[in-house]
Formats: structure tokens, sequence, C-alpha cells
């Protein structure tokens, strides 16, 4: 009763039984619980009798799988349509929308910049652009400056990495 | 401090999608933490609440919050990590069988849950079931023959160059910190490092989904390595929730270790090994607090996993041994022998690998990197089919090489002749002379081992995430199993020589080549990461049991002996060498006779020490002296005749406080006087407003005396975890060493290049 949630199906109770006198080799499968696992009520029909049956069961090896098929197509499916999403995504950056919006910030100084070494205000342009944002305050600006900030960050690992070899060579 | 003008969190969405504001206190990225101030700042940060508590019970509920945060954050870690770990198994799984053909019933089934409920029976047709049908089957109609096999060859190829294609795309478009292990990269943050962006939210789902790419693209690398960096980042992720980590670097990288455990603890089902894997590898500050935290990390990540369940049997690891036959005394000698291998591959693969990567590094091979990717899976792809043992995905090979064959088997591997009145229970079989399936067998393994070992020197370190545990575990394996197939075959007929006679009679089970198996994946794994008891540890807690410590302890020692003859680095190590990162290794020691002054700067012929004076300097000499130089910071003496210290200021901070001092107060200009006393100067009637900055000044820096031994020096820097420190002599400032110095030092005391390292 207390099983009867668990599909019948994701337990499996299989038996592998070698060659024993004039019987071949047999594999026997069932669905059932693992209490119920055992030589007498998944090997049947028994192919030998009375005494033999014991040395049969002992040369026999069990083993117990359990699975819940809801998961697997859950996961699957989630992960399938988030790969799906971020090949579009990817796509659509490569095509459509290559590089960064460079207008957003004004003279083109990237915020985390190491290279601009001799540079002693670094922090200028990002309030600049800070009290340039505020003055805008719906979402979808903030949301696409956001993605700008974004982009210009990948670039920047981007340059590191690839270009520089810099970082994980 | 005074913070200036910071955003406080306020945790709603727009602040959120807002940048963040530098405030006093954060760090540049590719510089390093400072591991005083941070630990000062929390220490304050405790008190304050301490005492706060006592004043209301809002204030006490809040104190016992603080507390708890630890473990909760803890919690949720070991959660995300385990579900992380869990959807990769699955569908590492299910993508991997995609590649040889598609169950029909339901699409997203792998091959094993597609035959569940197969109600085939007899021995013969075991392994058919006509829901699951392979490429040539679908597309043709024909299962067997040329045609069939062609087919089936080219859409296999296909698949892993579509795999591994999406993969490196997807690291180049969205997170290039994505690629490679990760390991070398988080010891290093983990030692003091900043790299932003390295533990980000995007590098951590583009790591997760082209995890599970790349590794059913059929490619030679395993998923450990990474899944330590997404767990890594989980915790950063976490961390950032409460502001008890995220505005305290030190604290931060607490939790980050007891990450680093819980992503080893799924990895491999091994809670203990993970921990041991933190502190012994990962780690660089372990404190006893993190210890007791990554336990619990990596127990609550273990069982997220077990109640997933993706390999059906509860187990966490597709490669789990469950079989306690034991082992002999004499066998020591053939485990030592699989030791002294696991220490030569280890050196060789370290040798070749770095090379490889040090040439795609400077030469135009870096220069294409989501070629070279496609180019290595299309080798791959093409020479792992053919053979079946490379066919299949590595976890799936250890797994075979693992287990010890029962009576009725269905692979090569155990085509054993069997006796016909045999009557032994199945896990006690006495050994039996090989058929010609073992034949066939060893040699097919002999050769996917001189192509495990050639492909994965050119795989790790591609712009892809790589891992090298699986693959060193592989060839372990096989060399192992192969081994230990001769020694039970050797032992079957001769068993009347006299290293046998005393323990092995004929109808007795007394070689188990799995465990040679074990054995030797360890050897191999011990032998290139050079890890000692989390190695031991991890393959005991995969085992299940006591039993094989001393083989597995042996051969472990054995390799690294055999290794350190070669050379003193693991992989990681030598990875951070080749990368330049400015890492101060606990493990290096350093036992050369030199002096502060040999390698403080300046030295002699160079310029002299660029300082501020404590109330003699106008506001426009310092913004010169910081844009002419480059130092990270500045030493402050009472004036350039008498050069006393008093303290030193950071760079950053000094940009700031300038910054913010010309904007909000009144009356500063660039003939400003800067002081860094309690009282201003004495100034003559019509100067402008001085300007106070004494509370950026740390007022107690690291002296040392010039004539202290860089022995020392080096010690207080890796205990300290400093990144400057300046040399006096009687009270006079002579010079600053700085961290960077310190392993440029060590490194031409090595012979090594000085100029390789590149950061501060």
């Amino acid at each position: 009763i207390i099983y009867a949630a668990k599909n019948f199906e994701d337990v499996r109770c299989k038996y592998i039984c070698p060659p024993y006198k004039e019987n071949s080799g047999h594999i026997y499968n069932k669905n059932i619980f693992q209490k119920e696992c055992d030589c007498l009520h998944v090997v049947e029909p028994m192919p030998v009798q009375g005494p033999d049956v014991e040395a049969y069961c002992l040369l026999c090896e069990c083993k117990y799988k359990e699975r819940s098929s809801v998961t697997i197509k859950v996961t699957i499916i989630i992960s399938l349509s988030i790969l799906g999403l971020l090949l579009q995504y990817m796509v659509y950056l490569t095509l459509v929308e290559p590089t960064p919006k460079r207008r957003l910030f004004g003279h083109s100084q990237l915020i985390q910049s190491d290279d601009d070494i001799g540079d002693h205000q670094p922090f200028a342009n990002e309030h600049h652009v800070l009290a340039r944002s505020r003055s805008r305050a719906n979402v979808l600006s903030k949301v696409e400056y956001a993605q700008q900030r974004w982009k210009l960050q990948v670039q920047e690992q981007r340059k590191s990495v690839f270009d520089r070899h810099v970082v994980l060579s | 401090m005074v913070n200036a003008g910071v955003m406080s969190g306020s945790g709603n969405l727009m602040d959120f999608l807002d940048e963040p504001f530098p405030d006093v206190g954060t760090y540049e990225d590719f510089h390093t933490i400072d591991w005083l101030r941070e630990k000062s700042r929390d220490t304050d940060r405790h008190r304050k609440i301490t005492s706060k508590s006592k004043e209301s019970i809002w204030e006490f509920i809040k104190s016992l919050l603080d507390a708890w945060s630890g473990w909760v954050v803890m919690l949720l870690i070991g959660l995300l990590a385990g579900t992380l770990a869990g959807v990769i198994d699955l569908a590492v799984d299910w993508m991997t069988d995609l590649k040889e053909g598609v169950c029909l019933s339901a699409f997203w089934y792998s091959h094993e849950q597609c035959c569940w409920t197969s109600n085939e029976t007899t021995f013969e047709d075991r392994d058919k079931c006509p829901l699951w049908q392979k490429w040539s089957e679908l597309l043709v109609n024909q299962s067997e023959g040329a045609s069939a096999y062609i087919l089936n060859y080219l859409m296999y190829i296909l698949w892993a160059l579509l795999f591994a294609f999406l993969a490196v795309s997807l690291v180049r478009v969205f997170a290039p910190y994505a690629c490679g292990s990760g390991i070398p990269e988080i010891k290093t943050i983990l030692s003091g490092f900043i790299i932003r962006g390295y533990l980000g939210k995007w590098t951590l789902l583009i790591k997760t989904v082209t995890l599970v790419l790349v590794v059913s693209s059929g490619l030679s690398l395993g998923k450990e390595g990474p899944l330590v960096h997404v767990a890594c980042c989980c915790g950063n992720f976490f961390s950032s929730l409460f502001s008890k980590y995220s505005k305290n670097e030190g604290k931060r990288r607490e939790v980050l270790s007891a990450a680093a455990a819980a992503g080893v603890s799924v990895a491999f089902g091994a809670p203990i090994g993970g921990v041991l894997f933190s502190l012994e590898e990962v780690s660089y500050y372990f404190p006893l607090k993190t210890l007791w935290r990554s336990f619990f990390a990596a127990l609550v990540a273990a069982f997220t996993l077990r109640s997933i369940n993706p390999f059906g049997n509860s187990r966490l690891v597709l490669f789990y041994v469950e079989y306690h036959t034991p082992w002999y005394m004499a066998e020591l000698f053939p485990f030592i022998l699989l030791g002294v291998f696991g220490g030569l591959w280890g050196t060789l693969f370290i040798r070749c690998n770095i090379a490889w990567c040090r040439r795609r590094k400077t030469t135009r091979l870096g220069k294409y990197p989501v070629l070279e990717v496609i180019v290595v899976t299309a080798i791959t792809a093409i020479i792992a089919y053919p053979n079946p043992y490379t066919r299949q995905s590595t976890s799936e090979l250890i797994s075979e090489l693992f287990n010890d064959c029962g009576a009725l088997e269905s692979s090569q591997l155990c085509d054993y002749i069997n006796d016909p009145n045999m009557t032994r229970p199945v896990d006690d079989i006495p050994d039996r002379p090989a058929g010609v399936g073992v034949y066939t067998a060893m040699w097919q393994l002999a050769l996917a081992l001189i192509f495990k070992i050639v492909v994965t020197i050119f795989t790790f370190g591609m712009k892809i995430p790589s891992g090298l545990f699986i693959p060193s575990m592989a060839v372990g394996a096989i060399a192992g199993r192969m081994v230990g197939i001769g020694v039970e075959q050797l032992a079957y007929h001769h068993h009347d020589w006299i290293i046998f006679r005393n323990w092995c009679r004929p109808g007795a089970d007394c070689v188990t080549p799995g465990l040679y198996a074990m054995v030797g994946a360890a050897a191999c794994l011990g032998g290139v990461t050079r890890m000692t008891v989390s190695l031991v540890v991890i393959m005991f807690e995969l085992t299940g049991g006591l039993e094989y410590i001393v083989p597995l302890m042996a051969a472990a020692v054995t390799s690294k002996w055999v290794a350190d003859a070669f050379g003193k680095e693991g992989i990681y190590e030598a990875h951070i060498h080749l990368n330049g990162y400015p890492f101060l290794d606990v493990k290096d020691e350093f036992t050369h006779r030199t002096l502060a002054t040999d390698v403080m700067r300046p030295r002699r012929g160079e310029p002299p020490l660029s300082v501020l004076t404590q109330d003699s300097m106008t506001v426009e000499d310092v913004e010169t002296l910081i844009k002419e130089t480059d130092y990270n910071g500045f030493p402050v003496v009472v004036s350039r005749d008498s050069e006393r210290l008093i303290g030193f200021a950071q760079r950053r901070e000094l940009i700031l406080a300038i910054k913010n001092a010309r904007q909000r107060q009144e009356g500063i200009v660039s003939n400003s006087i800067m002081y860094f006393t309690e009282e201003p100067p004495e100034l003559p009637a019509n100067s402008p407003h001085p300007l106070k900055l004494r509370r950026i000044l740390n007022l107690s820096p690291f002296t040392v005396t010039d004539h202290t031994p860089m022995e020392t020096v080096v010690d207080i820097f890796r205990k300290l975890g400093l990144r400057q420190c300046l040399v006096t002599r009687s009270g006079r400032l002579l010079g600053i060493i700085t961290k960077k110095d310190v392993l440029r030092h060590m490194a031409q005391m090595a012979n090594q290049d000085p100029e390789s390292i590149m950061f501060n």
C-alpha cells in the first residue's frame, strides 16, 4: 500500500543464472520491489526440482535497480529547452547584434579595464554613466543597460582568455 | 571607515540590474586581497553585532541569524551542487547513447532505460531490445553488414562533432572563463587572488551545459574538475546573498573551500574524500571551522545526489565496486609495479601537456580554438569508434574494468572457460583459464591504453571544460586490469611455482583482476595530481570497504615517490606556473641564504622609492605621483629628510578619497596640502583648506629589518597572506618587498624564468 504511489515499471529485479547441468544460461526479469526480490519469486518457472533448487539459486546473480522515469523525463526536457534557448540567444548575439553599443557608455572606457595604467581617475566615467542611468528609470532601459555592460565584460574576458592568453591558457 | 556613497543592498530588482559602485574596501580585478584587513573587518562586524544584540529582542534575533547564516549557506550549496551533479549525470547518460541510436518509445531514455522492461530472457539475445534502434536501423533499415557499420560510424562522428562545436561556441560567446578544468584558478583564488567573473552566474550556467556536451561527445576528459568549479560558483552565488560573506573576501573564501569539498563529494560519491581534497589540494587557509562546515556541505550534496539516484542503484558513481574478495601479500609486488607505472605516466603527462599548452599559448595554434576543438574531436571519434573499449564512455569503461567477472558475463573481458561441474556461488568463482575473448580483449585494451595516453595530452587544456581525473583513472585501470589478468593466468597455469604455491591452491579464487584495475587507477591519479591522503580516502570510499587500503596506499605512495623524483609539481601547480599566477605555494621550501636587502626594491641603480610625506605634499603632487607610477600603494614617511615610517596608503583608496574630496568637500583645490596626522599642520594665512586623509592610512604595516633572512620573509608572506612588506633599518625606510618580488626571487633561485610571474 505504501508502494502504490511508485510506478510499478520503475523497479526491476534481475536474476542472471549460468548454465547448470542440462540447463543453458538464462536471465529472469521481473518488476517487483526489493522486499520480494529473491530467487523463489523471480526465477519462474524453476528449471530444476527439489534439492537442486538451492544449488541453482546460489549460482544466480541478483541485481536490483530502481529509477524514476518522471525525473529522467523532466530533467532531459528541461535541459534540452535550456540548451535551445541558449543556442537561440547565441545566434541572435552573433548575427543580429555582435558588438556592444558603446554609445551608452559615453567615452568608451571599460569599467574594469586593467589596460589603462596611467589613468588617475578610472572611475570618472562610471559616475558619469551612473548619473545618466538614474535619469531613465524604466525597467527596459535598465535591462538593456545591464545587457550591454554584460557584453562588455564578456568581451574583456574573451580578450584575456582567447586573444592575449593571459588567463586559462 | 567611511563608505563613499555606497548603495547598500536594498535587494530589489532595479539594484540587481545596476552595476555595483566600488566602495572603499573592495579590490580590483587581478589583484590580491589583504587577508589581515579582511580578518579585522570581520572581527569588527562580529563585535558590533554582539554588542547590539543586548539592546533589543530584534537585534538578538539578528545576531542569531548572523551566526546561523554560515550553516544556511552550506545547506544551500550542498543542495544546489547535488542537484546539478544529478542533472549532469542524467543528461550525460542520455546524450552519450544518442551518438549510437535513439529510443523509439520515449526519446528521453538512454539505452539501458529504454530496455528496462524488455522481455528477452535467453542469454543469447539479452542485449537486443526492439525499442532501441541504432541509427543505421532507423535510417536505412539495416542492422548488420558493412553499410550499417559505416553509417553508424559516420553518425557517431557527426554527433561528436556537433556536441563539441556547440560547446566551444557557447563557451566563446557567453562565458570564456568556463573553459579548462578550473582547479588551478580556484587554487589561486582561494589563496587570495581576485578574478572577477570567474565564479559568476553565467560561468556557472555555461560550464554546466557545456560540460554535458563535451563529456557526451566522447572526448578523453572527465567531469570532476569542472564539477569543483561549478560547486564553487554555487558557493559564490549563495555567499553573495548574505552580507557577512559578500562584503568580506576572506570569509567568502572559507565558503568556497567548503563548496570545493561538496564538488568532489558529488563527483566521486566520497564526502570525506572531498573534504580531504579541499584541504590538501585546493584550499590555502583551512581553519577547523571550515573543516566541519565542509563536511556538512559535502554530506548534504551527497545525500541530494543519492535521492536523485541517476544510476538506478542508489550509488553516486557509475564505477562503484561491491566485491570483498581478499588479496594476498605476494600481490604487493605487482601493486608496487603499478605504482611505478603511475608515477612514470604522471611525469610524462605533465611534461608533454605543459609543453603543448605552452605552444598553444605562444604560437599561432592558440588563434584557432574552435578549429582545434573540432580537429581533436574528429580525431578522437575516428580512432575511438572501432575499438569497443574506447567507443563506450570512459566512466563505463572504468566500471567494466573495476568489476569482477561473474559466472555468466557478456563482455569479452570475462570470456573465461567455465567448468560445467562448478557449483560455487557467484562471488567465489575460482580462477579459470582465459578464453579467446580475453586474448582479444587484451590487445584491444593495449591499443586503447596507447590511444588514451596520447590523446589526453592534447585534450586537457583546450577551450572547453575538461577534467583529468577520469582519463587518468582510465589509463591506470586499463594497465592494472592487464597486469591483473596476466597474474591471474600465471597463477592458474603455473600454480606449482614457489611464489604461488603458498597462497594459491588450484580451485581457489586467488587473483581479482578488478582490484588491480583499481590500484592502477589510484596510482595514475596520484602520479598526475600528487594527492596522497585524499586519493586513498576517495578510492576506499569508492570501494565501500577497508580491505583494499593497504594496496591502494602502497601504490599511491610509490607513484608519488617515483613522480617526485622527476619533478616536484603536480599538474595543477604546473598550470599555475604556466599562467604566471601569483600563488605562493605552501609546499615549496625556501632554503637559500639570501637576505631581505637582496630582494627589496629599489635595488641599487633604480630610482628611489616613491613615498608620500605626512604633511608636506599637495593634492596636485599626489595626483602626479599616482599618474606617473603604477604602484599599488605608497609608504608614508615623516618627511623627505628623516625617512621615518608612519604607515602605508593604498593607491585605490587614495584615488577614491581625492575624488570624493574634490567633489564633496569645500575648498579643496590642487594646492591644498594633504596631511595624514591628527592635527592639521601650521599653514600661512591664505592657504586653501587642507585635506585630512588619516582614515585611509594603515598605521601598522608589516616591517622587517634589512638583515632578515628571506626564509623568514617568505614564511611571513605565506602564513599571514601579506601583499607587501616594508624594509627598514634603524627605523628608516629602505625599501619595499611585494609578493611579486618574492615569487620572482623564488623563481630565480630555482633557475626558472622570473619574468613569467605576471600578476601582482
